[in-house]
């Protein structure tokens, strides 16, 4: 049950088999739609919203353009309340921290609160390589698990399933994993919550040990934030004796006061709710109250690289909202499998190159996945200028291809345009020499072009000719 | 080099040239209302939380009849006397383990602030309200407002809390959307929410 | 500046902005040193090739007091772009000369109704018309209602909402080809909510996302015609349309 986004072809071969599944595409389609209509009802009703925005970009600014200090004053006050601070460099290292931690505690199990980061590391797979179970206990985690599927979405990760698709995952994978679905399980979404509530009570009762992520991690008082909906996480960080919280450097804010902006953007922005149902705070340990032995692993794996590009650093200020997947008009008819990563639409089109570097070929698709239509820019809660990131990385990809022996046609043709375009007379004996629009008609790719769409007839003159002859005054 | 040391380095060396910013942000107040007690009430009951208001003089009756006959009911060690004493045979939370909460219908506790614009109760997990566990595992939540404990915003909650304990932020009862963003009332935590306001009503 | 595309491919719509602002009482002047506006490089990452063209863009359009161009895109390109070509470029100059060009140029509802202060320009153009906004003169420059009220001010026309206005239409410049089946994808959407309008014409401010929603409507067999927002505006009674 092992799946994973390695080997995943460059977007735009994976796009076109996602265009292909027309369930797919109609699952999409009504999700996002759906959600974007929620977001839309609670965003309009904030009359400052543009300026809660600029607050919370604020905010993350100010604690990215100080992160050295504020990490040490975030382990400073995580040590002094009781928890054990662990520093990770990539992926191996944290998992090597939850590994030894569920290893000293003899566990072979732990239960997970809905995380992007250890998906990021790829947490499950190794810690089944070791032995040790790791139930996802969020309703779309869960069914993705179940599934043997990928997650498509940040928010919800088994948004391309539709009921009858997560009615026929319970009622075949349940029974193997712990206690079955009930023999008349049907597709209502009330009813299929309630499985899952009777499949994980078993597993949140006898875990030992939980594993999470934190949406913020506030340096002056060691305090960790999950933001959940569902009541998964409350068990998770309640109920085990162990807990193992994975953070990426970048969830740090520098102060209590400075959530305040933060806590109003997401739930607005990503369920669409004025509140999420459970938010959870804890700074260290509470005796008597909880896991009794607390552990935070902070993340860098590709954070400092994204922090040295001084145009991408603004993609480290995400909240992992989701606004912009479901504004993303490519998004919305490709899912988000195609995108290869946990980070799929324009924040993974920008997240995942800038944490994993340009130079591979699926990575480097990512940041042409986009028209750069500026919707996500628009609902982005925290004020990523998503399209100048991805032109941006664009011409980091092709400066990573500046020294090739053999350089590919796109850059030919663009050095030729660029010889073109530097005088007006080379343009217009190009005009001449090719006929009008047939240069430009080549140069767009005419046979990618006309598979679908009918090129416009070329015109008999070009402007410039037509002005040279007539300076304007009569019609063409 | 230490990990630890490594991540700092790599951190200083692509922040050289970056200015870091001392000052704290303030964000700006949301829209500020006449009525916060009617106004969290209102938000409340968005979520499909039961939302009622009572005397102070009527708060063990309002307790009681929020619970059906016959349910098991867990209170924590602190809740005040009055409520205590309107609820025949509760049991008390000594500790008591997951699985002996799971056996529980109902628990009734305090909060420690309520957030009138996002129809919030924010429990700090004092003796009136209880260690996390006492109102996660029972599926019905009963919890007692004060008029005097609802706030305007976010922020106003920020204030009044200690982030040195942990705290829960309960916005109606648990839910999830998960399946085709179709909002769904009651997964894993309590299915059913009912807050009692105690104090003049708007 | 009529853009490269427009100089190529749609002489017509710069034909038609000449007539239109010349109409209006605009000195209008057409510097053949000009080309492009090199967003086709820098939207596709070559930002050394942008800057030789950024150079000619800022030599042709000095000393202009406007420079104003039928497209949302090409003026997003001049206002937001050029300034980070000409910082790649290391030339203090260029960034000095693009400082100067890039708030003189406009997008021609921008140079209409803020600058001449017009919405009825005088067209007459008897047809029932949808108007799809272009992304880039939507988000990138923000040119809110101003086509729309230019186009409520043409007498004999109809204005019909076009469902889901606001989404893009897929065509995003190399987008098109480098993935051209989400392109076409976001394109048929596009072209069947048109369709659902019962328009005769499609209009936008921008030819290359006319030419790709028109080249959809043109393959289904649609029936109905695209033409740049210019076009309409220059069209009076005289005109056999």
């Amino acid at each position: 049950m092992t799946h994973t986004f390695v080997g995943m072809p460059p977007f735009p071969t994976a796009a076109r088999a996602a265009l292909a599944d027309t369930q797919l595409r109609h699952n999409l389609a009504h999700a996002t739609a759906t959600i974007r209509g929620k977001r839309a009802r609670v965003v309009d009703e904030v009359e400052n919203w543009e300026e809660l925005r600029l607050a919370g970009a604020a905010v993350k600014d100010r604690a990215l353009r100080g992160l050295d200090e504020h990490l040490v004053q975030l382990e400073e006050s995580l040590t002094a309340r009781g928890a054990t601070v662990h520093w990770a460099r990539d992926a191996d290292e944290a998992n090597q921290v939850v590994i030894e931690v569920a290893q000293r505690h003899g566990v072979d199990e732990v239960v997970k609160v809905k995380s992007m980061v250890t998906q990021e590391i790829g947490l499950n797979e190794a810690l089944q390589a070791e032995g040790i179970a790791a139930w996802e206990t969020d309703l779309a985690e869960l069914i993705v698990q179940l599934g043997g599927d990928l997650p498509s979405h940040i928010l919800v990760p088994a948004i391309h399933r539709n009921r009858a698709e997560i009615r026929d995952i319970f009622r075949r994978r349940m029974g193997e994993v712990g206690r079955a679905a009930p023999a008349d399980l049907t597709d209502e979404p009330a009813v299929l919550a309630a499985a899952a509530r009777a499949h994980l009570r078993e597993k949140f009762l006898r875990a030992r040990m939980a594993v999470s992520g934190a949406n913020f991690a506030v340096a002056d008082t060691g305090t960790l934030v999950v933001v959940e909906s569902e009541g998964n996480g409350r068990m998770c960080l309640t109920l085990p004796e162990v807990l193992v919280s994975v953070v990426g450097i970048e969830k740090v804010v520098p102060s209590w006061a400075e959530l305040d902006p933060l806590l109003r953007l997401l739930p607005r922005s990503s369920t669409g709710e004025r509140m999420n149902p459970y938010t959870s705070t804890w700074s260290g340990v509470t005796p008597g109250d909880g896991p009794q032995e607390v552990h935070v692993v902070l993340l860098d794996n590709g954070r400092t690289r994204a922090l040295a590009d001084d145009v991408g650093r603004q993609a480290l200020r995400c909240i992992r909202c989701s606004a912009c997947l479901n504004v993303c008009p490519v998004y919305e008819r490709v899912g988000g499998h195609a995108y290869g990563s946990v980070y799929p639409g324009p924040i993974g089109a920008i997240l995942n190159p800038l944490l994993k570097g340009t130079g591979d070929p699926q990575t480097d698709s990512l940041p042409y996945a986009s028209t750069l239509c500026g919707a996500c820019f628009e609902a982005c809660p925290v004020l990523i200028d998503i399209p100048e990131v991805l032109v941006h990385l664009r011409s980091k990809v092709v400066d990573g291809h500046r020294e090739d022996r053999v350089p590919k046609p796109e850059a030919v043709a663009m050095k030729s345009a660029a010889w073109t375009f530097s005088r007006g007379g080379r343009l217009r004996l190009a005009e001449r020499l090719t006929g009008v629009g047939v240069g430009v008609g080549r140069r767009l790719g005419a046979s990618r072009w006309t598979s679908a769409r009918d090129l416009p007839k070329a015109p008999p003159e070009s402007f410039r000719a037509w002005w040279r002859r007539t300076d304007g005054r009569l019609d063409p | 080099m230490s990990a630890r040391d490594d991540i700092l380095g790599r951190v200083r060396s692509a922040l050289a040239a970056v200015e870091p910013d001392p000052a704290p942000v303030t964000a700006p107040p949301g829209t500020r209302v006449a009525d916060l007690v009617a106004h969290f009430a209102e938000r409340v009951a968005d979520y499909r939380a039961t939302v009622v208001h009572c005397a102070a003089g009527d708060v063990a009756g309002t307790v009681a009849a929020a619970l059906p006959a016959g349910a098991r009911v867990v209170v924590p060690p602190g809740l005040p006397d009055d409520l205590r004493s309107a609820l025949a045979d509760v049991i008390v939370d000594d500790g008591l383990s997951a699985d002996a909460l799971d056996a529980m219908d109902a628990v009734v506790t305090c909060c420690r602030v309520a957030i009138a614009e996002t129809g919030t109760i924010v429990l700090d997990h004092a003796p009136d309200q209880g260690r996390r566990a006492v109102t996660l595992v029972p599926d019905r939540h009963v919890c007692v407002v004060r008029a005097d404990q609802v706030v305007a915003d976010v922020a106003d909650a920020l204030a009044v809390l200690d982030p040195g304990r942990p705290l829960t932020w309960i916005s109606g009862p648990s839910a999830t959307s998960d399946i085709e963003l179709d909002r769904v009332e009651g997964v894993h935590g309590p299915r059913v929410l009912h807050v009692i306001v105690v104090g003049e009503a708007g | 500046m009529v853009t490269c595309v427009n100089d190529a491919m749609f002489p017509g719509t710069g034909a038609a902005v000449v007539r239109l602002l010349r109409r209006l009482g605009v000195d209008v002047d057409f510097p053949e040193a000009q080309t492009c506006c090199a967003q086709p490089m820098v939207n596709t990452g070559y930002l050394d090739e942008a800057v030789p063209v950024v150079r000619t863009f800022v030599d042709a359009f000095e000393g202009y007091d406007a420079i104003v161009t039928p497209s949302g895109s090409c003026a997003g390109s001049v206002r937001h772009q050029h300034r980070l070509v000409a910082q790649r470029s290391g030339d203090a100059g260029l960034e000095r000369a693009v400082a100067a060009t890039s708030p003189r140029t406009y997008e021609l509802t921008e140079f209409l109704v803020d600058v001449l202060g017009v919405t009825d320009v005088g067209a007459y153009f008897p047809h029932r018309v949808t108007y799809h906004p272009t992304c880039h003169s939507l988000r990138m420059l923000g040119v809110g209602d101003r086509p729309r009220r230019l186009l409520e001010d043409v007498r004999g026309l109809r204005l019909v909402d076009l469902p889901h206005a606001e989404e893009c239409c897929g065509f995003g410049g190399t987008f098109a080809v480098k993935n051209a089946d989400t392109s076409i994808a976001m394109g048929s959407d596009k072209a069947r909510h048109v369709r659902e309008t019962g328009a005769e014409v499609l209009v936008a401010g921008d030819n290359s996302c006319l030419m790709h929603i028109g080249g959809l409507l043109s393959r289904g067999r649609a029936g109905v015609r695209v033409m740049h927002l210019a076009e309409i505006l220059a069209s009076t009674e005289g005109d056999a349309r």
